[in-house]
């Protein structure tokens, strides 16, 4: 072995045990635990059982799984359509213009994620001004809701994972070539056709990346569907949480952790294959 | 004359700063014209406006007789080289080149075929499935022309395309566009800064400072008969001379009382009267250097100096001669070698001869446009 190698293998080391401790050991107890049987007082039981796999074909889960998957696409569809003019927009201001900017997407962070949310429930109650107004321009009838439902869960998904799609994608955008819009258009695409045949995939790299922080941690999204969503708005985070905090069951809780880390590592997988595709 | 592109009477300012002043500018079909003069003079702003990117403030753009000032740079019947090539990454060769077909919707064999004939055209064939990232600099600046070219534009800008490039590509990529030039037939507009590349390439060059057109003609005529000061000093390198007319001595010559020089013989080229005070241009190459006192006729000039600097090029050697109150800049071709014959070096007494056609009469004079010679001491 010689030097070069020492010296790479060492300095990856930190990261490495980091990567072991604090993510393939806890994956690794979340899937054997879904593979113990639990005790009904609520703990861990000895031995192996595949109870908690059989509970996986719980007729309520296909609904469940599905309604995560559109209620994330939708959030990151949404956080996308905002994003990419934003970071558009952004990339083409000047340098101190463009770094206020940056601030103000960043400035939420300050506050808390719960208080937010919190936040959130005021704006959209049925007794809100926003509810009152809607109401008063016959927008939404008299026994519409804005809470409660997939909406509020969207839009307030959409609010929180908005700067995490604006990041990524301004990043790229301040890379990107403006002349070649210029150039798009001077061969006879519109505004529109340009953006969307030169820019967008000029920033592909940034898109990718904006939609895995968004898609994936909406996947596992528990918070904002418990406070904004309602009894039609479960997502499997809730479930998870069901699982473990009333029903006591950690092995099904378990088991449903799994299936979803499975369901965030095919996208994962995706984009690994593009990109040794690329590299080919 | 007829006029295919023409800029009338078109403005463009930047906050304060005028880019493009009160420019009226005619081009013809199917000539390449330069747009020749140093950064920030216009010249990009002027092609930026035929393009449509840019929109005069005052004025109008006219194309084969119609008003394309309103239009977007889409609906333009132009295309454009961009000095940064601006090739789109995410594309193939082929791709790039059918961007413009694409949109304009052709018929898929029509694509293929107009692609096929552009790869031919620019030689690149063989590199059709490539990315651009693969390419060199040459390579990319062809694919942005046949990117350009296979919409068959009325009329192809070209913004500085060889400026990446280094000496001997340019030089072979300027060929190459001639000859391209030839074969399509189409109105080429060239903007550089690089006096060479546009008087090579070009059948007219229009030369710019500061927002306003210097001169337009051929480009023999810019050279030999620059009409401003700064035409003369921006294209090749020239000597001023300043002086009195003392006599006119019939309608071709006259005499001309230089300070500090005595009186020399110059042509009328613009109309001339007795007292007139009247700036020559006399380009380097015109001065014939020599230790014997020249034999000279009556439209001859020579005046006596002394050598003091030589500088060496290889095909030519610059001498600057001390005369009077005068420096010039004289330069010899080296046609042969003459065994019996040393050249003259530092210091030694020379003659400097020229005829009076050589010298050409500026109408407008500047002092600043001194500072552009190459020893801004000279005079």
């Amino acid at each position: 072995m010689n030097k070069e190698r020492k010296a790479e293998i060492l300095s990856t080391l930190p990261s490495l045990g980091w990567l072991v401790m604090f993510v393939l050991i806890p994956v690794i107890t979340i899937f054997a635990i879904a593979f113990r049987p639990a005790l009904p007082a609520g703990g861990i039981g000895e031995g192996w059982s595949l109870d908690a796999l059989k509970a996986l074909g719980d007729p309520s889960y296909p609904a469940l799984f599905a309604r995560t998957i559109i209620i994330s696409g939708l959030t990151t569809l949404a956080c996308l359509a905002a994003g990419l003019p934003a970071a558009y927009a952004m990339a083409r201001l000047t340098p101190a213009w463009r770094s206020r900017m940056l601030l103000l997407v960043i400035v939420p962070f300050w506050t808390n994620f719960v208080i937010r949310v919190f936040a959130w429930q005021q704006i959209l109650h049925a007794e809100g001004y926003v509810a009152k107004f809607l109401r008063s321009l016959h927008i939404i009838g008299e026994n519409d809701r804005l809470l409660g439902n997939t909406f509020a869960v969207v839009l307030v998904s959409f609010y929180t994972y908005l700067p995490f799609a604006i990041l990524p994608l301004f990043a790229a955008a301040e890379k990107f070539d403006f002349g070649l819009l210029d150039a798009a258009r001077d061969l006879g695409a519109k505004a529109g056709k340009a953006f969307f045949a030169v820019f967008v995939p000029g920033i592909k790299q940034g898109i990718i990346t904006a939609f895995l922080v968004v898609f994936i941690p909406n996947l596992g999204s528990y918070v904002v569907p418990d406070m904004v969503g309602g009894t039609g708005t479960q997502m499997i985070g809730n479930k998870i949480a069901q699982r473990n905090f009333t029903d006591r069951n950690l092995p099904e809780a378990a088991a449903l952790s799994g299936a979803l880390a499975l369901l965030v590592l095919a996208p994962m997988f995706i984009r690994r294959r593009e990109k040794t595709a690329a590299t080919a | 004359m007829a006029s295919y592109l023409r800029f009338e009477n078109v403005t463009r300012r930047f906050g304060s700063f005028t880019a493009v002043n009160n420019v009226t500018l005619d081009i013809e079909h199917g000539e390449t014209f330069s747009l020749l003069g140093p950064s920030g003079c216009g010249k990009t702003t002027l092609l930026r406006m035929a393009a449509g990117f840019d929109k005069p403030d005052e004025g109008r753009v006219l194309l084969d007789g119609k008003d394309i000032t309103p239009l977007p740079p889409e609906q333009r019947p132009v295309n454009t080289v961009f000095q940064s090539y601006a090739l789109f990454p995410h594309l193939s060769i082929r791709d790039n080149i059918a961007f413009g077909p694409k949109i304009a919707k052709w018929a898929p064999e029509k694509i293929s075929r107009g692609v096929d004939e552009m790869l031919e055209l620019v030689d690149l064939k063989a590199h059709a499935d490539k990315k651009p990232s693969q390419l060199s600099g040459g390579q990319k600046q062809r694919v942005a022309l046949a990117r350009a070219l296979v919409n068959k534009p009325k009329v192809l800008l070209l913004d500085e395309p060889l400026a990446a490039l280094d000496l001997k590509l340019r030089q072979r990529l300027l060929v190459e566009l001639d000859a391209i030039h030839d074969e399509v037939g189409i109105t080429f507009i060239y903007v550089t800064h690089d006096q060479g590349e546009a008087m090579s390439i070009s059948d007219r060059i229009a030369v710019m400072n500061k927002g306003v057109i210097e001169q337009v003609g051929p480009p023999v005529q810019i050279y030999e008969a620059p009409r401003t000061s700064f035409v003369a000093a921006f294209i090749g390198d020239t000597n001023f001379l300043d002086g009195k007319i003392i006599d006119c001595i019939d309608s071709r010559f006259s005499r001309c009382e230089v300070k500090g020089f005595g009186s020399i013989v110059i042509d009328n080229d613009k109309p001339v009267s007795k007292g007139d005070r009247v700036h020559l241009s006399l380009r380097p190459e015109k001065l014939i250097v020599s230790r014997e006192q020249p034999t000279t006729k009556e439209t001859d000039n020579a005046i006596a100096g002394k050598v003091e600097d030589v500088i060496y090029y290889g095909s030519h050697t610059r001498y600057w001669v001390r005369c009077g109150d005068w420096k010039l800049c004289a330069e010899m071709q080296h046609r042969q070698y003459q065994l019996d014959e040393t050249p003259p070096k530092w210091g030694d007494q020379v003659w400097l001869k020229w005829h009076a056609n050589d010298g050409f009469l500026l109408e407008q004079y500047r002092e600043e446009d001194e500072g552009m010679l190459t020893l801004p001491d000279a005079v």
